[in-house]
């Protein structure tokens, strides 16, 4: 008889002792290369450890010796989902710092990507989220069938499905093909009805309101004490997006509202994004009609030096608030650029939601954060 | 509401803290980097938000920085404390702002920087037994990397 067991029978009952387990790397509902080490008492998480940086590539070193438009496509890289808000927020960092004035046609295309990109990227988050949630398949086909559309646009425009690398210093590789006009337009048409399917099919199901209503819930004090930003702090009740509060480019121009939550569990932050989609729609729709005529892009020298300073920007990604820190010395390649990233400090409010949950609710709040590894880990 | 605000009120209650200011950002000697970032968030200013904490390596010292923003008067706040080379140490802020905890380790992990009275002071990208700190300026770049063999390899 080993000692446990005969402990066991001293005691007269089963003991149960702290059980760890490792959830990832390489595990289907971890969304990337995460590593969470979960200490569990029977089926209930105690303690969840994240371990992070199995894809890390020191983009912020790869950038010390790049000059600042080869930077570009290392972006894309950073958050794969919304390739194009990464590529803005750092041109405009860039523009910041050369005091570059971007044209009007410019910036009405850029905000046209950057919020079909916002669109497909959660259509992704939605789609996943079911899918994590044993919703086997049919949400996520249904939400790529949709991004595919807006995917194929990109494609056209760029010749990249994933990563794009649109934008540049000054505007825009490309001008918007000549259908697009009525190939965006036939879209938001579509998409509208479909979200009403979505909702149909998951905002007020009742199998899928049982597995996420109250589950996971993050206060607003919280999630601010964190840093949490993006849909997650609006989930959480807290009115907070940039391009409303501290509008960049040219969203001051457009009528859209802020959709909040109300307790922050996994289903407002579900609701928060579905609810995006169609105010970015809504965006999309005045801003194709507002397009004005005139050059994408506007002439900056292919070879520049940054004046030295420093400059901080800022953008609402569809994960959070995106920041680009660039510090320059003269020369003709940053001396620091930092990335801040949203997923990094969505992520390191996570034990505080999974905190005595179920392993199986674990799976559901992880999905609800809507995380992509490749900005954690830069 | 502008940076020379925030200057005027660490002039009064922390005389001689504030050691530079340019028109971008603060500089703040280290010893009253807690009490200033204290004032910062419990006082009337409501600084709540810790948005960002890294460092810059300029050779000669470190600058670590901080970006703090407050919701209440929408205002974002560069503060800069320099370390020597000699003296990698600063107080850490993850008592007052947890989102400090892992941006610290970040920058812990890629500078160097040692955070005092950190709760979990360990890498956070790089492997537990990598020994350099890869965005220092004197980092030399090997052609091949291999970790050293980490215990549960050598026993397999």
């Amino acid at each position: 008889m080993s000692d446990i067991e005969a402990k066991d029978k001293k005691d007269g009952e089963l003991r149960s002792e702290e059980f760890v387990i490792n959830m990832g790397p390489q595990h289907p509902s971890t969304h990337g290369v995460l590593y969470l080490e979960l200490r569990l008492d029977g089926e209930i998480v105690k303690d969840c450890r994240p371990h992070i940086g199995y894809l890390h590539r020191s983009c912020e070193k790869i950038a010390e010796n790049r000059t600042y438009i080869q930077f570009m496509p290392f972006t894309d890289r950073l958050d794969y989902l919304a390739s194009m808000n990464n590529n803005l927020g750092y041109a405009l960092a860039v523009e910041k710092l050369l005091n570059v004035q971007v044209t009007e046609r410019a910036q009405y295309i850029r905000t046209i990507i950057a919020e079909l990109n916002r669109v497909a990227s959660h259509l992704i988050g939605i789609g996943t989220f079911a899918q994590d949630l044993g919703a086997y398949a049919t949400p996520m086909f249904y939400c790529f069938r949709d991004r595919e559309i807006i995917v194929e646009l990109f494609d056209e425009l760029c010749g990249g499905r994933l990563t794009y690398n649109y934008m540049r210093i000054g505007g825009v590789q490309t001008d918007l093909p000549a259908h697009a006009d009525k190939f965006i337009k036939d879209f938001i048409k579509y998409e509208r009805q479909k979200l009403k399917e979505y909702n149909e099919l998951l905002t007020y199901n009742a199998i899928f309101l049982a597995r996420t209503k109250k589950i996971g819930i993050l206060k607003q004090e919280t999630a601010i004490s964190y840093a949490v930003t993006g849909p997650m702090l609006r989930a959480s009740g807290f009115k907070w997006d940039l391009r409303k509060d501290e509008p960049y480019m040219i969203y001051d121009r457009f009528k859209f509202d802020i959709p909040v939550g109300k307790t922050g569990d996994s289903w407002d932050r579900f609701k928060v994004r579905l609810d995006e989609i169609s105010e970015s729609l809504k965006i999309i729709e005045q801003a194709i009609g507002g397009l004005p005529a005139g050059n994408p892009i506007s002439k900056v020298n292919r070879v520049f030096k940054g004046p030295p300073g420093e400059v901080y920007m800022r953008t609402e990604n569809p994960r959070g608030e995106l920041g680009f820190y660039l510090v320059s010395d003269g020369g003709l390649k940053p001396y620091r650029n930092k990335i801040r990233s949203p997923s990094f400090s969505n992520l390191a409010v996570l034990p505080e939601m999974i905190r005595g949950l179920n392993v199986s609710d674990a799976v559901c709040v992880l999905g609800s954060t809507d995380i992509v590894m490749g900005e954690i880990d830069r | 509401m502008d940076q020379t605000q925030i200057t005027q009120t660490f002039n009064q209650q922390l005389p001689g803290a504030v050691v530079e200011e340019q028109s971008k950002f603060l500089v703040i000697k280290k010893e009253s980097l807690l009490a200033a970032a204290k004032i910062l968030k419990d006082s009337e200013l409501a600084f709540q938000h810790l948005h960002s904490v890294t460092a810059v390596d300029r050779k000669d010292k470190i600058e670590v920085v901080y970006h703090i923003y407050t919701y209440k008067y929408r205002f974002m706040l560069t503060l800069k404390v320099y370390l020597p080379m000699t003296d990698l140490t600063i107080e850490s802020l993850a008592h007052l702002w947890q989102s400090a905890n892992w941006l610290e380790r970040e920058t812990y992990d890629l500078f160097g920087v040692k955070f005092l009275n950190h709760p979990d002071l360990r890498r956070i990208l790089n492997p537990d037994v990598w020994t350099d700190y890869p965005l220092r300026k004197d980092f030399n770049r090997p052609d091949f990397y291999r970790l050293p063999q980490t215990e549960g390899l050598k026993a397999a």
